[in-house]
């Protein structure tokens, strides 16, 4: 744990050496409770699962260590890359769409031309409030080609629209769920962070004669851009664990979603039906660093851009 | 991270390549209400609440005119009293139990997540120390790793503890927000200003002082929308749960009604479709309303937020 | 979970070994309940009357009646029943808790096709020192060959599920259409009914791993071959091409419907007649009752349909049992509760609320084969489910780790239901991953 040293004392610039020290053991303190729970909850299963990792338990002849065997077999197991794969082109595709409404929504709240504003930023919050379970229950039945929404549509209308459940749409069709669920998430934190410019800069552009886009490009984006690419940030890591909704829509559609679709998903395979708990861990970790590598890319280059 | 303070000069850069066209418009206060763009902002509405109005008009049918009836419409027999009254009697008005189970959670979990991320990311904004950035990244970090995995080797640390199948099981990992601690981070940065702190620290003011004398009110805002967030993960949370709880008498919400649906799928078990629908349909209300309430708050916290230059 | 999958059946090598275990048994007598030590009814008795707690894992909704009277009948025994989830949710919580070393209850609901993965797994106590053996003359042979696992009794029969065709009978009057008794007849009835109301479809299927094991169980096929750690999967057997054969057309010309069991599009499909048949196991009756009241009297019980004019062939198709886990510290208790309830007064609680004995007293006795079933229009259905027992071929092995198998088998058979990828080919795709987890695992592969 990196918290046992304490922070240097020559840290300090133009302030006294000993009181920058002495606050930042401070700072520590209070930041210590977070870090205390958060070493039980996730630094040490973390840890567990590294170990794990290099171990392979066995139905028949129980548990040997393997050393990095499990990580070799990862890098080329075909059902790890072809989640993988999934994962990526979700990302590629989902998260922009997502923050892109959520953004022009932020936008639309905070430009205060919106005739009823606090219905509409309730509403568009309320998918959030509804638990993922319930969530994809309800979507289980708007997709139904047979019974549900989809299919009514196409009996009303004698049209035969593509079922959203089949192989080559499922993917959009969990895209959806997810965008839905988080679209008024997302928009609350563009929206908070929106509410903080201060208003003198608007002002001051608009007496400029700036219009709307470029008050927005100009100087709304730019103030928010740590949000965004926080909220970035935080949607890489949720595509790339990707579960809830592939496991749920499993039930409904069960050819078209694999035990290895996402990830996520084939690490709880392995290690729930699969008893495979050691090479579970070693293709969590591999996703985790990948994950990990991705975003601190991703947030490097986008603060780096800030400054 | 973000910060406001570049972005005047930018602003007025810009404005001089922008030819000068002097034209009304209306003031940012009180800008002039806009048709198409409320239009828009309807088709996102009707986008959201489809689904939902499917889960309004469902819990208001019987388990036979949930299979009987078009799913988008309401059938002859409105049974929405009826359901919510089966809700709540069902299996020894066990639901009642599991709304009291998440209660607890909620007020412990997302409680004390908002607290620690609130201490967190104060001491992370207002005290210089070096291997801040490591903290973050740290935790960035271990958030990546997917929580499938950890799932059970958490579980046998826990069981070793003797944690499993308590409330504590569900409890301490819903301490930790990391999303919350970035947020507080970003929010104290801007809302409390240095100069009042060192004012303090001058006055002679410990600094856990200062912090719930000075602090903590000038943080209301955002201690509102952290409290949001981790309000709404705790309530939804259902992997955790269905890992650490195997006692109904222990679940929340979430896993209860997973474990109603799953009884459609019972040798000799009965289908309470309607009643899946109806409870879905009063978990979320609590929420609703929090959030209703809450936003009162959080409206007024952000404008707060805003004052200061 | 939605599968109610399916058994496990050593018959010839378990019935042998049960045999011989039985007389081990029968020459034990009445010493203490030391660890490994025989134990005797008396032994019980004083367990009983000294009284303790027990938590019992189980979400068959019968059970609750059982324990009532079983604590009013022994009121010094407290039995804490806890649904600790449907199948496969509740065998990876059994795992984790026997993984962590506690928090496991001291009996567990297993279905019988999951049993040898936790015998194996040294999660089972063997239940021989208790003189179970002595009772596999109570139970009919396709369940009591589930339980009897590499020699020992792992486990007490609580239900069974040998098959039978369930079918509607306005939906077969109304097209004229002929109780099937081979399955080229379903297959004929399929296409009929189809071209009648192409809302219609003989049955539903999106391919179900306990579905299509049964069924090649029921075509003599041997898929599954196990003998200590030697595994062989192969499902190129003649008894595997038979059902690859018909079944093939019924998916190639989309004569299923493409529905989940289980879910609610398919309780609204059995309501409404768009799916007129199931080929399910005799625990049926209740589900039907329950989920789908409003087709009552509609619905009526054939027999299994055969692969050759003439056979009357079965299998089994889910049902569970009870086991005592090893870590348990009251084991007497346990077993007391579980010859209570799947071998005592409490069997007849169970039959009461409508499930499906695998005990030979209550499959024979005539109060229950006159049973009239209101649902059926009065049909004594316990007849065919009885007869259905009776004739379930022998011989068929489930793998010791079949819960891994099955949950793969989406991901392999299931391309059939999907694409143009033949079922033969998904199946070579699903043996070839089950004989490499085996592999995986330690066991020794083959074909």
């Amino acid at each position: 744990m990196t918290i046992t040293s304490p922070p240097a004392a020559s840290a300090g610039r133009g302030s006294p050496p000993r009181r920058r020290s002495s606050r930042g053991l401070v700072g520590w303190g209070f930041i210590g409770p977070f870090l205390a729970v958060f070493a039980l909850v996730f630094l040490a299963p973390i840890g567990y699962s590294v170990y794990l990792s290099l171990f392979q338990d066995r139905l028949i002849g129980g548990n040997t260590f393997v050393g990095l065997d499990h990580y070799q077999q990862a890098f080329q197991d075909p059902e790890f890359w072809s989640g993988f794969g999934r994962v990526a082109l979700f990302l590629a595709v989902q998260v922009p769409v997502m923050l892109g409404i959520a953004l022009l929504a932020a936008l639309a709240l905070d430009s205060g031309r919106l005739y009823g504003k606090s219905f509409f930023r309730i509403t568009v919050f309320l998918p959030y409030a509804v638990p993922a379970v319930v969530a994809t229950l309800m979507w289980e039945f708007l997709y139904g080609s047979r019974f549900g929404l989809v299919g009514d549509i196409n009996r009303a209308f004698g049209v035969s629209l593509p079922d959203p459940l089949s192989p080559g749409l499922v993917l959009a069709s969990i895209g959806n769920i997810v965008t839905w669920e988080f679209v008024g998430y997302n928009m609350l934190i563009f929206y908070s962070a929106l509410r903080v410019v201060p208003r003198s800069l608007y002002e001051a552009a608009e007496i400029d004669g700036a219009g709307q886009w470029r008050v927005i490009t100009a100087v709304k984006l730019p103030a928010i851009r740590g949000a965004l690419v926080i909220a970035t940030v935080f949607s890489i890591i949720g595509s790339f664990q990707l579960f809830n909704e592939p496991a749920i829509l499993k039930v409904p559609a069960p050819n078209a979603i694999t035990t290895f679709y996402t990830p996520n998903y084939y690490t709880y395979t392995l290690s729930f039906s699969g008893r495979q708990q050691n090479y579970a861990a070693t293709v969590a970790i591999v996703m985790g660093v990948i994950t990990m590598v991705i975003a601190y890319a991703f947030q490097l280059r986008g603060m780096r851009k800030e400054a | 991270m973000p910060t406001a303070t570049d972005a005047p000069a930018r602003a007025r850069k810009h404005s001089t390549d922008v030819p000068r066209i002097r034209r009304r418009v209306h003031s940012v206060d009180r800008p002039r209400r806009s048709v198409s763009v409320t239009l828009l902002a309807g088709l996102v509405v009707l986008y959201t609440v489809v689904p939902l109005a499917w889960l309004v008009i469902s819990a208001t049918k019987t388990q036979t005119d949930l299979l009987g009836s078009p799913g988008i419409w309401f059938s002859g027999h409105f049974a929405l009293w009826d359901n919510i009254r089966q809700t709540l009697t069902y299996d020894d008005g066990i639901f009642g139990r599991w709304l009291l189970n998440t209660l607890l959670y909620v007020v412990l979990g997302a409680g004390g997540a908002t607290f620690l991320a609130v201490l967190g990311g104060y001491g992370l904004a207002k005290f210089g120390f070096r291997g801040k950035r490591t903290v973050f990244a740290l935790v960035i970090g271990a958030v990546a790793v997917p929580t499938t995995a950890l799932a059970v080797p958490t579980f046998l640390m826990f069981s070793k503890m003797g944690l499993t199948n308590t409330p504590w099981a569900v409890i301490i990992p819903s301490l930790v927000s990391p999303f919350g601690l970035y947020l507080m981070w970003v929010f104290a940065s801007e809302a409390v200003p240095t100069e009042l702190l060192e004012a303090a620290r001058v006055d002679g003011a410990g600094e856990l002082r200062t912090f719930f004398r000075i602090s903590l009110p000038l943080l209301a805002p955002g201690i509102v929308t952290v409290l949001l967030f981790t309000v709404v993960a705790t309530w939804n949370n259902y992997f955790l749960p269905l890992i650490m709880i195997k006692d109904p008498k222990w679940y929340p919400l979430t896993l209860g009604l997973n474990a109603w649906n799953d009884q459609a799928a019972t040798a000799g078990g009965q289908p309470v479709f309607n009643l899946v629908i109806t409870g879905s349909l009063l978990t979320i209300l609590p929420l609703i309303m929090a959030f209703l309430l809450l936003q009162r708050y959080w409206q007024s916290g952000l404008a707060a937020g805003s004052v200061k230059e | 979970m939605r599968t109610k999958a399916v058994r496990h059946t050593l018959r010839g090598l378990g019935l042998v070994c049960a045999a011989a275990l039985a007389l081990t048994a029968c020459s034990s007598s009445t010493t203490g309940s030391g660890d490994g030590g025989p134990v005797s009814a008396s032994g019980l008795d004083t367990a009983l009357s000294q009284g303790g707690s027990i938590t019992v894992w189980a979400w068959e909704p019968t059970l609750k009646q059982v324990v009532t009277d079983f604590e009013a009948k022994y009121p010094k025994v407290h039995v804490n029943l806890v649904n600790a989830g449907t199948g496969d949710k509740q065998y990876t919580a059994l795992q984790n808790a026997v993984q962590a070393g506690n928090g496991a209850p001291d009996v567990a609901q297993i279905e019988y096709y999951a049993l040898g993965q936790f015998a194996l797994g040294k999660s089972l106590q063997d239940l021989s020192k208790y003189g179970a053996p002595d009772l596999s003359k109570q139970y009919s042979p396709g369940p009591w060959t589930s339980v009897s696992i590499n020699g020992g009794v792992y486990a007490l029969p609580m239900d069974s599920g040998p098959m039978a065709l369930f079918y509607n009978k306005k939906v077969f009057d109304k097209y004229d259409l002929t109780v099937p008794t081979t399955w080229d007849q379903y297959v004929d009835d399929a296409r009929k009914l189809h071209a009648a109301d192409p809302n219609a479809y003989i049955t539903n299927d999106t391919g179900d791993a306990g579905f299509t094991t049964s069924m090649i169980w029921q075509a003599g096929g041997h898929p599954y071959k196990v003998n200590g750690t030697k595994v062989s999967v192969d499902f190129t057997d003649p008894g595997s091409a038979k059902f690859t054969d018909t079944w093939q057309k019924l998916v190639s010309e989309h004569l299923v419907a493409p529905v989940s069991s289980w879910s609610d599009q398919w309780y609204k499909g059995l309501g409404d007649g768009s799916i007129a048949t199931l080929a399910m196991g005799a625990w049926m009756p209740a589900n039907l009752a329950s989920g789908v009241p409003t087709a009552s009297g509609d619905w009526r019980v054939a027999p299994l349909p055969q692969w050759r004019q003439g056979q009357s062939a079965s299998s089994e198709n889910g049902g569970s049992s009870l086991a005592v886990m090893k870590s348990s510290a009251h084991q007497d208790l346990a077993y007391a509760f579980l010859k209570f309830a799947n071998a005592g007064d409490g069997a007849q609680d169970r039959i009461k609320g409508g499930a499906f004995p695998a005990t030979t007293a209550d499959l024979n006795s005539q109060a229950f084969l006159d049973t009239a079933f209101p649902y059926f229009g009065g049909q004594q259905a316990n007849k065919i489910f009885s007869d259905s027992a009776k004739s379930v071929v022998t011989g068929w092995q489930y793998l010791p780790y079949q819960v891994y198998a099955n949950s793969v088998f989406n991901d392999t058979v299931g391309k059939a239901y999907v694409s143009s990828t033949p079922l033969a080919s998904g199946l070579k795709a699903w043996q070839d991953a089950s004989v490499k987890y085996g592999t995986g695992q330690g066991f020794t592969t083959g074909q």
